[in-house]
Order: C-alpha cells, then structure tokens, then sequence
C-alpha cells in the first residue's frame, strides 16, 4: 500500500471550491468523500481537517453554510459556493494551472535541450 | 480583500465572544455517523464501523485546537487567557503580589517624580514658537554670561545668522497698587524681545522695536497674566492706565498670554518694561552706554537652516572686530551659544548634573527593586516546580510556560508602574504648588506630561519583562520527570551560589551604595551648615530697601542711610546697626568688580590681577554682621566722598595682591584708574554661595561705593527678633512709608543659600530610605524562603542535637554572607562614586570615616533586624510536631 499523502496547504481549500461547484451544495462529509474518490483514496490522513478549511473559507466569504437534512434525514451542515466563491475559484484554478504548468516544462526540459 | 474579510470575521467572533464549538462537535458527530453508517453498508461489523470511522476523521481536540485558532484571534485570546489565569495566580497570594506591586510603585514612582523635575527643567523647551532655535548668547568663559547694551546693539545688527536678537534683565520695582508699594519682579527687556519670541498679547499690544527712541522714550508697561489678574482683577479697561513704577508713571499697554513666563524657567516676572526706559525707574544711565557694564542676557532666534557653529562663528567675526575697536573694554570677548531658560549655564550645568546624578540614583533604585522583585519571582517559579512540571508533562511548551509566568511579572509591574505614577502625580502637584521662596517670583512648574508618562509605562513594562525573565532559565532546565519525582525537595539550587543569590547580593550592594550616598549627603549637609560663613547670622535682622524706589536720588540717599543707622542703634536691645548695599549670599548678591596693581595703565581684560566682589559699607558693619577685623580699622563716617579713598578687603583679595606681606597702607587701582588706600583687613566669608571657594572682597564707605542705593540695615540684638522687626518697622515708616521694606532674621535669609544642600539631602534621604527598605524586603524575603524551604531538614538537625548557633548559621547563614559581601560590593562602588555623589552635595566624600562607619552599621542592623524574624522562626522549631507533619 502506498503512504497516504497529507493534502498541501491551500490545495484543500480549493478541491472544496471545486466539488462544490460541481456538485452544488454538500454537507462536509460529502465533500470529504467526494474528494476521496476523486483522489483515489490516496489523500486524506484525516478527514477532520477539512473542518477549519471550511470554516476559514467560509470567513472569507467564498462559502456559505446552513442545516439542512441529509440524504438519511440525519441534520447537517451544508455548504454552498458563494458568487465571490466562484470568482476566487476563477483565479485560483487558473493560478494552479499556471504553476503546474511551469512546472511541468521545468521537468520536461532536458540538458541537452538548452541552449 | 479576502484577509480583510476573514479579520473582520475573526474580530467580530472575538469580541461578541462567539464559539463555533458547538457546531463543529454536531458537524462531526455527524460526519462520524455517516461515515460509520458506508462501512456498515460495505459489512462491516457496527462497533468495528464506528471506530474505523473516527480513526478516519483524525484527532478531535487537534482538529478543534485548529478550528479555534481559525476562528478567532489565538494570539489575543491565548493572551488574555494569560492575563486571567495571572490574576488569579495573584489573587490566591495577596501578600506577594501586594509587596511586588508596592516595591515597583517604588521604584517606578520615584523615577517618575524625579524624570518630571528633570523634564520640566532640563528637557522641556521655553514655551515659545520653535524653542530648539533659541540661544543665549553668553561669554566663551564659563558662567560668564552677562553683556553690555552697547555689544548687544552690534550683536544684533551686524550678524547673518539670526532672525532676531533681544536682550533682558530680571529687575525688582516698586510698583503702587492703591496706596501701598509693593516690591514685585519683572523684565527690562529690548524692543523686538516680544517679536522675536513671536508671543501674542492676550490684551492690547506689546512695545516693539519701533517704540525706542533712544533713552527714556518708552514709558511702556506690560503685564503678566496673572499678575494682571490678581493684582487688578483682570480690568479689561486696563491698557491706557498709568502704574507707578519707582515713582515714576508708566502706561500699560498689554497683558501677556496666560502660558508666557518670561524666558527663563524659573523666574516668572510680573510685568515687562522697555529696556531703554530702565534709567527712568532709577538705572544709572551707564547701563545702557557703557560697553564694560555687563549687565543683559541675550538671546536670539536663528535663522532656519542655520547650526549653531555656523551662528556662533558669525558672531565671533564679530567680537574680534570689537576687540579691535575697544580694546579696553571688549577685550577677549567671545560669543558662546547655550540652551536659554536656566540662566545660561550659570544655573543650567550644576541643575543639569544635579538631576542627572538624581536620575541615575533612582534609576539604581529601580534596579535593586527589579533584583528583589526577580529573586521573588524565581522563588515563586521554584515554588511551583511541580505545577509547572506537570503543565509540562501534559504537553504544554516551555515557551507557553514562560509566557504565562512573563505575563504574571508584567502584569504585577504594570499595576505597580500605575500605582507609582499615580503616586508620582500627587507628588509633583504639591511640589508645583509649592512656593519655597515666597519673597521671590520663583515657580517650580514639573506637572508630568505625556513623555513622563510613556516613560513610566516604559519602565514598568521593562522591568517587567527584566525580572520575569530571571527565573526562565530555572523553567527552561525544569526536567519534567525530575521536578514531579523530587516533589518539594531540597534542590541542588541550595548547594552552590544561584542566581538568586547573585540577585540578593546585587540588590544589597546598589542598596548600600545608595545608603551611602545619604550618608555622603547629610555630612555634606552638616558641614555646610557648619562652614564659617565669615560673618554669624544668629540674632541679626536684614531690613533691605531699595531708596531708589522711593525716588531718591543718590546724593539725599547717603543723609537717609546715615538717618536709618542711627536711628536703628537707637531701638531698645539693640547692640549695633549699619548698613551695607548687598547682603551676602542673598540672591542678588553679588557684584564684582576688576582690581589692578597699582600704577597700571592699561586697563585691558588682560591687564587686571583678579575681579573682587565690591560692597559698599556704613561705619560699624563687621560689628553688627560679627566679621572679625584682623588688621588696620574700620571704615569710618569721615570717609566721605571727596576724602581719600579707602578700602577694607579680606584676606585673600590682600594675599592675591601683596602675598604674606601687610596689607594695611597700601595701594590698589580700579578700572579707570581710581586709586584705594587698605585702610583694614578682615576674615574671609561666604558671598555668593556656600559651595563657593575662598573669594577675594572689598569694602567701600557707603560715600565713596557705587551702587548707594540698595540698602540693607544689619540690625544685631539679644531681644525676640519679632520684636525688633516690629521697631524697624515703625522707624522706616516714620522715615518715608514710600519706601519698601523686607525685614527678615538673618538665618530665614539665608535658607535660599541653603537650599541647594537641603534639597539634595531631601533627595538622597528618600533614595536612601527607599534603598534601605528594598534592602530589608530583599533580606527578610531570602531568609524566610530559607527557612521554611528547609524546615524538615532543620527539624532534624534539633532532632540530632544541633546547637543554636549551628542552626542558626544552616537558617540565615547564606543571607548574612550575602548581606556582607553585598554591601562590601556597595561600600567600594560608593567610593568610587564619589565623584558622582559630588556633584549634588558639597564636599561629598564617601572616604569620610564617618560615612563608611554609619553605612555599615546602617546595613548591619537593617540585616538584624530582616533576618530576626526568620531566625526565631528556624529556633523555635519543634521536630516532634514537624515530623508527624509528613
């Protein structure tokens, strides 16, 4: 079994940006297990931690929450994707695909590709 | 945008005190559960379903500790979770925290006071528009500050670096408020003098340049607020009115702002008059024409972007062309520029050292509270080794640690900083209001403001943060393990020298040296009271007058003195009376004046043997005032003004000039080339100060001296002083009730002399008190922590049979050790510190075997009497009951 990786700081914030915009309004559970199978279980140690990411998200206004019942009738807190929401996973989508496209020149550049 | 956004959020939560907790415990819970419920599905076993769920989620507390922080403002929060946590670490030990706050309002308190006087004095500018670009001009020989009217004009108009440039001279008339004259104290000063300060009238207008036309051309009189105020209830009809200054009629123009006193800091005048109308009021008209009559203060404005080099060069071109062009007179002179408002440096540098050794002394002061108060603390840390060791064990960090103890410490200097400065406060109004010399225009103003109380604040939360970070070392090498293990127990700390003792005997040393310093100032103190003053105040009265503000003329003056002396021998009980024109070590006091060999011609600066201070004395003097005559005769009534001119001088001014030879017959010049015949010689004395070294001075007949007017009657009498007042009284009235009177005892004259020494010894005293009482807490603390630290080990040393003596030696011993090595310490720096201690009292010298006899035996005692409790304690133990404690 390969090591579970720890998600990096700031990347989490914006893979619940995303889920969010796809799946539309999702209780925190949902979101955990959303990004689980899209990473292929290869993410998470701890679930818990998508709780202060939510929160601070929420603080910064690109999420809003509220109860609501669940899929089993059970009380939960769902999340929502606010307008400015959208707009900041405009920008960070478009940052992250910048950076990991630079990234991806810097590997593939080779030696004798210099000048 | 966003930060903002979340700050906004986090502060809101903060301060509404908004806890997310209870959501984010539902939100999981509910994660958990549905979590649990997908394995459930998957098959899993319900028990097995749980726990794999919340092994899934992770550390809850983590998670929470994170959701928190996220929420609020940990670093706030934390903090004010220190604070509360402090208070009630406080609250459970009343007496410590009591005596920590009481020994830093000490310390703090004392700094405060002293850094007002000092501010008020020293730093604080004159309260004009741009202070920092004033200076007094004065002459490049130190304390020698004085110019004539004549160097002034060419100062000012020949100069390229000033914007402006006004002279001044402190005066005292007699001015008719309804029908009575009042002597009051007030300014001559230049035309422009109001200008260049760039001060606004509060009513009507000031004299400018434009309103000098030459000698007595400006009967102006402008008044001080408050003299306006009390003296003619604020009468807005006020300018346009004539006053009577020395008989003579002036017309009020102005009243000054309420905030203007003058320019110098301490001498608040009464009313400004124009300089070129000082002749009117009974100035001789040299004042204003001869170039060799240094009588003014200059001060001037520079202009912007101009240095005081630059401004002090510009004027020395300058005074090198008026040496050439009055040789005689302006010979040597050099211009010097210095912070106005004390006097030039005249009082400005013994005022400057003064507070500044002060300062240095309290700020020892408050270092020998910050030792007690951190040796305090470290024994409280020691205390609570098993607290702290536990907070560590379940996984608080050292940092957190120490910063919950720095925040106790800072807290307790805060409170104490507060305490101290509110102190302070109620201190430095009753010295504001405190009038030391009623006679004399003379305000002490040293009210704190916003710098005296950042400095507070500054100290306290150093000090804080200083002695609280003593004991960090103790916390940093606490093993956990260990201190839980060891419990209470004795740790090594005991068996060698610790910080703590290093503390205790640093606080003892700077104690002692501040003890000795009290000592050094009360002998100092006693010596000048004991210096021979060459006359003997006791049992004289000074009647002082001023014939000039009753408008006598020179010429009837000398027929009233005569009158008034004769007059006063006749009053019942009273052995002799004369007269002589300046008393000594008054605050006028003196005038001097060059003496030449003679036959000198040449009557340059550079020519003449030394300057004398010149009196002007009625037959009968230096019987009344108890001066010994060791040779020749006294001056007598024959001496009149067209016989020969003589002289009685005392023994230096007759040893500068002929050596060990006999005085008596021979011959000295004045400037000029007047000659004097030394008719007598007598014993030296104090003039000007008592600090002073042995001055040369001449005695002139009252005929023949130069300055008639000024009269002050020596009245000596075995009868009550107030008796004899009261004759004099009724004399002078019988004489002329125009002419103002002060009739003082000799003694109460002299307290003005005496103050400087007083007020340092007052100084010293509280320091010293201050310094002892810090020792006694210091000492009693480390004994009694000795004591009741080893109680159990001490009980079985009685249990084994140990003497008194050896008990008594396991129980205080280290404190006494310390007390003699620190005060061993504090001795030697206090002869060291000799030099500092000097320049605040007279004579101090710290070798003195006096001084070093009373400090130790002041240490000695106050070690007794700190450690006393603690022995008794330790001897009265009793092993039977202090076993089956434990």
């Amino acid at each position: 079994m390969k090591p579970k990786k720890d998600v990096q700081p700031g990347t989490l914030a914006l893979m619940v940006l995303k889920t969010l915009d796809v799946l539309g309004p999702l209780h925190g559970y949902g979101i955990a297990r959303r990004i689980e199978q899209i990473s292929g279980d290869r993410l998470f140690v701890n679930q818990g931690t998508l709780y202060p990411v939510l929160l601070r998200l929420e603080q910064e206004g690109a999420v809003e929450s509220d109860w609501g019942p669940s899929e089993n009738n059970r009380r939960a807190r769902f999340y929502r994707l606010t307008r400015s929401g959208h707009k900041l996973l405009e920008t960070e989508k478009r940052d992250w695909e910048q950076t990991a496209a630079i990234i991806a020149r810097f590997f593939e550049v080779k030696a004798e590709d210099l000048p | 945008m966003r930060t903002l956004k979340r700050l906004v959020a986090r502060i809101w939560n903060f301060s509404a005190g908004r806890r997310g907790d209870a959501r984010l415990r539902e939100e999981i819970e509910g994660h958990i559960a549905m979590q649990a419920e997908d394995n459930a599905r998957a098959g899993m076993p319900p028990a097995e379903a749980r726990r794999q769920a919340v092994l899934k989620l992770g550390a809850v507390e983590a998670i929470r500790e994170q959701y928190l922080a996220e929420e609020g403002l940990p670093l706030l929060e934390h903090l004010l979770h220190d604070v509360r946590h402090a208070l009630r670490q406080l609250r459970k030990s009343p007496g410590f925290t009591a005596t920590a706050v009481i020994t830093l309002a000490l310390g703090v308190g004392a700094n405060a006071v002293v850094f007002s006087v000092l501010n008020a004095l020293v730093l604080r500018p004159l309260n004009v528009y741009q202070p920092e670009r004033l200076f007094a001009v004065e002459h490049k020989e130190h304390a020698y500050y004085m110019q004539s009217y004549p160097d002034y004009i060419d100062y000012r108009d020949d100069n390229s670096t000033f914007s402006g440039m006004a002279a001044y001279d402190t005066t005292d008339l007699a001015v008719v408020i309804g029908n009575s004259a009042v002597k009051s104290y007030g300014y001559l000063a230049s035309g422009d003098y109001f200008d260049m300060l760039s001060v606004r009238p509060a009513v009507g207008r000031f004299f400018h340049a434009s309103d000098e036309h030459g000698v007595n051309s400006a009967p102006y009189v402008v008044l001080s607020y408050d003299f306006w105020r009390s003296r003619f209830n604020s009468n807005a009809n006020i300018v346009g009115t004539t006053v009577s200054l020395n008989t003579h009629l002036f017309t009020v123009i102005g009243v000054a702002p309420h905030d203007f006193h003058g320019t110098e800091t301490f001498f608040w005048p009464d009313y400004w008059i124009p300089l070129v109308d000082a002749p009117e009021t009974g100035y001789s008209p040299h004042f204003l024409a001869n170039r060799a009559t240094h009588n003014l203060w200059i001060l001037g404005r520079l202009k912007p972007g101009v240095t005081a080099q630059q401004a002090t060069d510009d004027l020395n071109v300058i005074s090198r062309r008026l040496a050439q062009q009055y040789p005689t007179e302006d010979d040597d002179l050099d211009a010097r520029l210095v912070r106005p408002g004390l006097m030039g440096d005249v009082w400005g540098d013994p005022i400057r050292a003064f507070l500044a050794a002060i300062m240095v002394l309290s700020t020892l002061v408050l270092f020998a509270a910050c030792a007690n108060l951190g040796s305090i603390f470290a024994v409280r840390a020691a205390d609570r080794a098993r607290e702290l060791a536990l907070r560590l064990a379940i996984g608080a960090s050292r940092a957190r640690i120490l910063r919950s103890l720095l925040t106790e410490a800072v807290l307790v200097s805060v409170l104490g900083g507060f305490t101290g400065t509110l102190f302070a406060s109620v201190l430095l109004q009753l010295l504001s209001r405190w009038q030391p010399f009623v006679e004399y225009p003379i305000h002490v103003v040293a009210l704190p403001d916003a710098k005296v109380y950042a400095l507070a604040l500054l100290l306290s939360v150093g000090s804080g943060l200083f002695f609280g970070l003593l004991p960090a070392r103790q916390i940093w090498q606490t093993d956990a393990a260990h201190a839980m293990k060891g419990g209470t127990s004795v740790g090594p700390v005991f068996r060698r020298f610790s910080m703590r003792d290093v503390l205790l005997c640093v606080q003892i040393a700077l104690c002692t040296l501040l003890v000795t310093g009290s000592f050094v100032a009360f002998r100092g103190m006693e010596r000048s009271l004991h210096t021979p003053l060459g006359f003997s105040p006791q049992r004289v009265i000074i009647a002082e007058t001023q014939l000039g503000m009753g408008g006598y003329t020179e010429a009837q003056s000398w027929t009233l003195q005569k009158r008034m002396a004769d007059e006063a021998a006749q009053i019942p009980g009273v052995s002799s009376a004369a007269l002589i024109d300046r008393v000594m070590l008054d605050n006028d006091c003196c005038g001097s004046e060059a003496v030449y060999r003679q036959g000198t011609t040449d009557f340059r600066s550079s020519q003449q043997s030394f300057d004398a201070h010149n009196f002007s004395v009625s037959p009968g003097y230096f019987v009344a005032a108890g001066t010994r005559l060791l040779a020749g005769r006294d001056i007598s009534w024959h001496d009149e003004a067209n016989s020969p001119q003589v002289a009685v001088v005392n023994t230096t001014f007759a040893h500068l000039l002929f050596g060990n030879a006999p005085a008596v017959g021979q011959h000295f010049e004045l400037f000029g080339g007047t000659l004097r015949e030394i008719v007598g010689v007598v014993e030296d004395g104090k003039y000007e100060s008592l600090t002073e070294s042995p001055q040369p001075a001449m005695f002139f007949p009252l005929a023949q001296g130069m300055n008639s007017n000024d009269t002050a009657l020596v009245v000596r009498s075995a009868f009550p002083p107030a008796d004899v007042a009261a004759a004099l009284n009724r004399m002078m009235n019988a004489i002329d009730p125009n002419i103002p009177l002060t009739v003082r005892t000799w003694p109460d004259a002299l307290d003005l002399a005496l103050f400087p020494a007083r007020a340092a010894t007052g100084a010293l005293a509280i320091l010293g008190l201050l310094a002892a009482m810090l020792a006694v807490t210091g000492i009693f603390g480390m004994a009694a922590y000795s004591v009741s630290r080893r109680m159990k080990e001490l009980g079985i040393r009685v249990a084994l049979g140990a003497r008194k003596v050896q008990l008594m030696s396991a129980a205080v011993g280290r404190p006494i050790v310390l007390l003699g090595v620190g005060s061993g310490l504090g001795l030697v720096g206090g002869i060291f510190a000799s030099g500092l201690l000097s320049q605040i009292v007279y004579q101090a010298s710290s070798g003195d075997p006096m001084v070093l006899a009373g400090a130790v035996l002041t240490m000695a005692l106050l070690g007794l009497a700190a450690s006393a409790i603690p022995a008794r304690r330790a001897l009265s133990i009793d092993p039977s009951s202090l076993m089956r404690e434990e």
